[in-house]
């Protein structure tokens, strides 16, 4: 965070603004189709944007909300189910609405979700919160495994894929890499707006002090309501990119493990910028990927994967409660602090 | 008691006149008329009793999660590894040795000395921090459950009821009246039935022994005021392995109990983690009194539900936690926070 920095600014032009490691980064991200294979492109990369947009809704609410939520994959899931039924499918119940139609649709549904879940889970605080999204998810979970009318029990819906938009099968590996990249991109960007707009600062004011921003005369429960709201939007872009990628949606979609990984994704991630999804999701994806070879090489069986993920989670929460970010902060901090305030570079041992 | 009716008169008699209806349909036998609307006595009955039998079984697991939350503010989300674990190790027992009824310390032990380990290892370090704790205790239920999977693979087991316990027995109470005037009487698992009893005697035994002993008293000075009590010179660690510890043994020996008339597989952690959380929610948190009456109304709307709203059942526990939520967020009988 820059906003110690009082100095009178120069005008720049808005490219000025990104540093040279967020150029590369950004140029990477652009040019990772002609470098990586489509294996790597579409479960690794693709993959990992859809799990950090979910973390994402994560983050915005329990970084500047202060709210952690496990209802996330929940709204994701009803998301995607929502594409699933009203939209093509191979599942006789789908209506097959067009997709300008279904996708709006899908989304507005999941958001009331999110919101009336917020409206309840905003009643209690802290731990209580974690419970009560917990006891929602996990109820959601076995209500749309019994509800065959609506979610098509057991089985779910399969052949869910996107729509042939601009003549490109948005399911291969490039074009999906570029859609999940779009929507990881716009959605990172509009939560570090919205987190710096009147609305997320008082958010974070809620957060941070709730009696005095109501004493200031904001409307606590309703900030936090608008959050869930807000951030339900990202989880359900996130879970409707899932439900394409997988063509399919069932019960496992929305299962607790699914849940907890969203969690495990943010918090490994960090929660402190919207980054920290999206670092976590890589982390978590490329693991995912490569677990099942480097746990053979111990000798375990490549099942064991659960386990990696689970003790990499501990040992985070132990050691870096803020996650990577926290790592890279204190080793920033670190760093600055060998350095010469004059000359910014290394004193060299004589501190 | 007599609070509660003078402070709330009517809602007193609306309750005192469903206790009436309630008993009345289950001792007197039914019309045709009342068989027509509702469906066979027998059915009824037994999704009644199923249900409190389940409730009691929700009681074991959910009051060691509610203990521990109200004294140590420790959403311990591992409690449904804790109670998979008791399974798996009451499986083990009675298989090796067969004798039912000695799994119940063997598992209290093991499974408390667990709690040892959690509490003094991991939650003592980030005391205060109950976020963070909470974390924890995801990550460990995630690992424990692919240690078990690993472990017993993805069958259940089902632990075998001892001979004394197997077969039914027959409650004096009427199921139906045959046409030729012969009264046929409710038959329910015994092992159901002494369930039910345990449950009950370990219910009052903490209800006695939080309200009636010293250890009772400190740990309700802990819920009340944690630092007051440490600055009377208590040591409170003591104190919170040893709740602790107990609220993973009753978690353990819950796991035998829903081994015998259930049975245990992956996943069985994660619905009694849903289970417990409902009937804390519902109860209130914290509140052994609420742990019980919250697990009999999870139970019953549970079996009640899977009769008569076959679909629905789940929702049904689900709206009553959403109501409570909505109307008295700190649970039924939880006081304020």
């Amino acid at each position: 965070m820059a906003v110690t920095d009082t100095r009178p600014q120069p005008s720049y032009q808005w490219i000025e603004h990104i540093s040279a490691t967020n150029f590369g980064i950004i140029a990477l991200a652009l040019i990772m189709p002609v470098l990586a294979n489509d294996f790597i492109l579409f479960q690794v990369f693709g993959w990992a944007f859809i799990l950090g947009t979910i973390a994402l809704s994560l983050q915005f609410l329990a970084g500047y909300g202060g709210m952690v939520s496990l209802l996330q994959m929940t709204v994701a899931g009803l998301a995607g189910y929502g594409v699933a039924l009203f939209g093509d499918s191979g599942a006789a119940l789908s209506l097959g609405w067009p997709w300008w139609l279904n996708i709006p649709v899908a989304i507005i549904v999941a958001g009331i979700f999110a919101t009336l879940v917020g409206a309840l889970a905003v009643r209690t605080e802290g731990i209580y919160t974690i419970m009560i999204t917990l006891a929602i998810a996990s109820a959601f979970f076995y209500f749309a495994r019994q509800n065959y009318p609506i979610f098509n029990g057991y089985t779910g819906f399969n052949l869910v894929i996107p729509p042939q938009l601009f003549g490109v099968d948005w399911r291969q590996p490039v074009p999906f890499y570029y859609l999940t990249l779009g929507a990881a991109t716009l959605s990172f960007i509009c939560v570090l707006y919205v987190s710096r707009s009147p609305f997320g600062l008082a958010l974070q004011g809620v957060r941070d002090n709730p009696r005095r921003m109501a004493a200031l005369g904001f409307n606590v429960t309703m900030h936090r309501i608008y959050a869930y709201t807000f951030a339900s939007f990202f989880a359900s872009i996130g879970g409707i990119l899932l439900v394409w990628q997988n063509a399919q949606v069932s019960p496992g979609t929305v299962g607790l493990p699914n849940v907890f990984d969203i969690l495990v994704i943010a918090v490994v991630g960090g929660l402190r910028h919207p980054i920290g999804p999206f670092i976590g999701a890589l982390i978590y994806c490329v693991l995912r990927a490569f677990a099942p070879d480097i746990l053979l090489a111990f000798g375990l069986s490549g099942e064991r994967f659960k386990m990696l993920i689970g003790l990499g989670f501990l040992a985070i929460v132990f050691w870096s409660p803020d996650g990577v970010l926290g790592l890279w902060d204190r080793w920033k901090a670190r760093r600055s602090a060998n350095a010469d305030p004059l000359t910014g570079k290394a004193r060299g041992g004589s501190a | 008691m007599r609070a509660f009716t003078q402070r709330y008169p009517v809602w007193s008699a609306l309750i005192g006149l469903a206790a009436l209806i309630l008993l009345y349909a289950i001792f007197a036998p039914w019309s045709d008329a009342a068989e027509d609307i509702f469906g066979r006595k027998r059915i009824f009955l037994n999704a009644l009793f199923g249900g409190i039998t389940l409730g009691a079984l929700y009681f074991l697991v959910a009051s060691g999660f509610t203990l521990i939350f109200g004294l140590m503010k420790n959403v311990n989300l591992a409690h449904g590894s804790l109670y998979l674990f008791g399974g798996y190790m009451g499986y083990l027992w009675v298989d090796l040795t067969g004798l039912w009824i000695w799994a119940f310390p063997v598992v209290f032990i093991i499974v408390a000395l667990i709690g040892v380990v959690l509490q003094y290892v991991v939650f003592r370090r980030m005391e205060g921090e109950d976020l963070r704790q909470t974390l924890v205790t995801i990550g460990i239920g995630i690992v424990a459950a692919d240690i078990m999977l690993w472990i017993w693979g993805g069958q259940s087991y089902t632990i075998l009821t001892p001979e004394w316990l197997s077969g039914p027995t027959k409650l004096p109470i009427i199921s139906s009246i045959r046409d030729s005037g012969e009264i046929v009487y409710l038959s329910y698992p015994q092992v159901r039935i002494a369930i039910l009893v345990a449950s009950i005697v370990i219910g009052l035994g903490m209800w006695f022994a939080l309200n009636k002993t010293r250890i009772g008293m400190l740990i309700r000075a802990g819920v009340d005021d944690k630092e007051m009590l440490t600055a009377t010179g208590v040591r409170i660690q003591l104190v919170f392995v040893g709740v602790f510890a107990f609220g993973a043994g009753l978690a353990g020996i819950a796991g035998i109990v829903g081994g015998t008339f259930q049975s245990i597989s992956p996943g069985e952690d994660t619905r009694f983690l849903l289970a417990s959380l409902v009937v804390v929610i519902v109860g209130g948190m914290g509140s052994i009194p609420g742990a019980a009456l919250g697990a009999l109304i999870i139970g019953l709307a549970d079996q009640l539900g899977s009769v008569y709203m076959p679909t629905y059942s789940v929702v049904l526990s689900f709206l009553i936690m959403a109501l409570v939520l909505a109307f008295r967020p700190q649970g039924l009988l939880g006081g304020g926070r």
